[in-house]
């Protein structure tokens, strides 16, 4: 079983293909596989559809694969923070599915775990409602979603083992676990890989069954809005 | 009437000793600000941290530690990370007490708009349509009136829905109003502002 790879684009060799679907982690900049996402822009992969919280900004994450025009669709709570994003969806380009936020996750989390449909109050009553079964329980009307199987997951974790067993890091964790169950495959991009038995098998994050690849790199780790309190005046915040 | 920092006041006021609760970007993020000596709460932040601290000292931000906003911010002592299906099965299982929001309209049956003009630039939703669907309270803190001075507070919300009969609690510039059977019942008014002022500026029912 050899699971740690060279590079992303050796992790991803023999994975990708036009037209296919990939779930992938993150919340804004925080917790996204950058390095897979640059490798998939590299291998030039076409007509893809994102399931993803957000879409990246103009220069990093989602967002260099949709310069290139490599992305289909995205399905996703929020895509503020990116002008090329707006510009081919206003122009018909890309198409946009929005998911509450909790809703995406659920639907990664149950397509992983083979539910392939859950009742949500999520969203009843509101546009994201239309054209879906309503069911009531207990006297409330609750929405079917359905789960999400990925061709392929990508994610980014902080430690892996040899064996793919994740740890995360911090609020990095977000939507890497539940889009990595949903992936047929799943490839980690991780910043340190660490000798087999030195994680605390009682705190691994993500156990090694649902990682098929791994590859360990250097992270830029961008962050989107920098905010920091003065260390004079107490409880006192700024923007910087 | 009540500037920013007394209306995010006045919302510390609903929070109760113990409870985990959800504030919003905006006037409910200066909540936290104001929480009553005494009333110990959690903050969760949707992306998968309960126990949100304040912001970092220059130099120690961490790109690894950020708020629902996509703020950097810092951990407390008693914090706890998860991934963004069981922040939401917290959510969506009731188990957040209250969450604080804005809004751009609230209706007198509890309908909450929040998230799109149509026409406009739309970002989507994020985590609020979960929020108000799921949390045990919502509290609505905003503007009674828009800047051509026309009401938010109104018999049908025009924009579309976060959610359907969510809000419990609306606070505003000019005071406090409960949703109730059959309209919105004034419980208090802020300095300065009449009944009289409070109608003039509502376009739902006060029953």
């Amino acid at each position: 079983m050899k699971k740690v790879y060279g590079s992303a684009a050796e992790a991803l060799d023999g994975l990708l293909h036009d037209g296919m679907f990939i779930a992938s982690g993150g919340f804004g900049l925080c917790g996204i596989p950058e390095l897979l996402l640059e490798a998939i822009k590299q291998a030039g992969t076409k007509d893809l559809t994102f399931a993803s919280n957000n879409a990246g900004v103009d220069d990093f994450g989602i967002g260099i694969l949709l310069q290139t025009k490599q992305v289909k669709k995205m399905i996703s709570s929020y895509v503020g923070e990116n002008a090329e994003f707006m510009r081919q969806y206003l122009s018909g380009e890309l198409e946009l599915e929005f998911n509450p936020q909790g809703t995406l996750a659920e639907r990664l989390r149950a397509g992983g775990c083979g539910i392939p449909g859950f009742y949500t109050k999520t969203g009843v009553g509101t546009v994201i409602a239309d054209g879906k079964e309503h069911k009531d329980f207990n006297g409330e009307t609750y929405i079917m979603e359905t789960g999400i199987v990925a061709d392929l997951a990508i994610v980014k974790a902080w430690k892996a083992d040899a064996t793919g067993n994740l740890v995360f890091r911090k609020t990095a964790r977000n939507f890497n676990p539940p889009a990595a169950m949903a992936g047929k495959v799943c490839v980690v991009e991780v910043e340190e890989i660490v000798p087999t038995g030195s994680l605390d098998p009682d705190s691994i994050h993500l156990p090694g069954i649902y990682v098929h690849r791994i590859i360990q790199g250097d992270h830029e780790k961008r962050i989107e809005q920098r905010t920091v309190r003065a260390k004079s005046a107490s409880g006192e915040t700024r923007s910087a | 009437m009540w500037d920013r920092n007394q209306m995010a006041a006045r919302a510390a006021l609903e929070l109760q000793d113990g409870w985990y609760v959800n504030l919003g970007i905006g006037i409910p993020t200066l909540v936290s600000n104001y929480i009553p000596e005494g009333v110990e709460v959690t903050l969760q932040s949707e992306n998968g941290m309960l126990g949100m601290g304040p912001f970092p000292i220059e130099g120690e931000e961490d790109a690894d530690l950020i708020n629902a906003g996509k703020q950097t911010i810092t951990e407390l002592p008693q914090t706890a990370y998860f991934d963004s299906a069981q922040s939401f099965g917290m959510i969506r299982g009731g188990k957040i007490a209250m969450a604080i929001l804005g809004a751009m309209e609230v209706a007198e049956n509890g309908d909450l708009a929040n998230w799109m003009i149509p026409g406009k630039l739309v970002k989507g939703m994020g985590g609020a349509m979960d929020l108000v669907a799921g949390v045990g309270r919502v509290v609505v803190v905003m503007d009674h009136t828009n800047k051509h001075g026309v009401s938010k507070v109104l018999k049908e919300c025009t924009l579309p829905l976060t959610g359907q009969k969510v809000v419990d609690r609306i606070i505003t510039n000019l005071g406090v109003l409960d949703v109730v059977e059959g309209g919105l019942k004034i419980v208090e008014l802020a300095d300065g502002v009449t009944e009289e002022d409070m109608r003039a500026s509502t376009e739902a029912t006060l029953v």
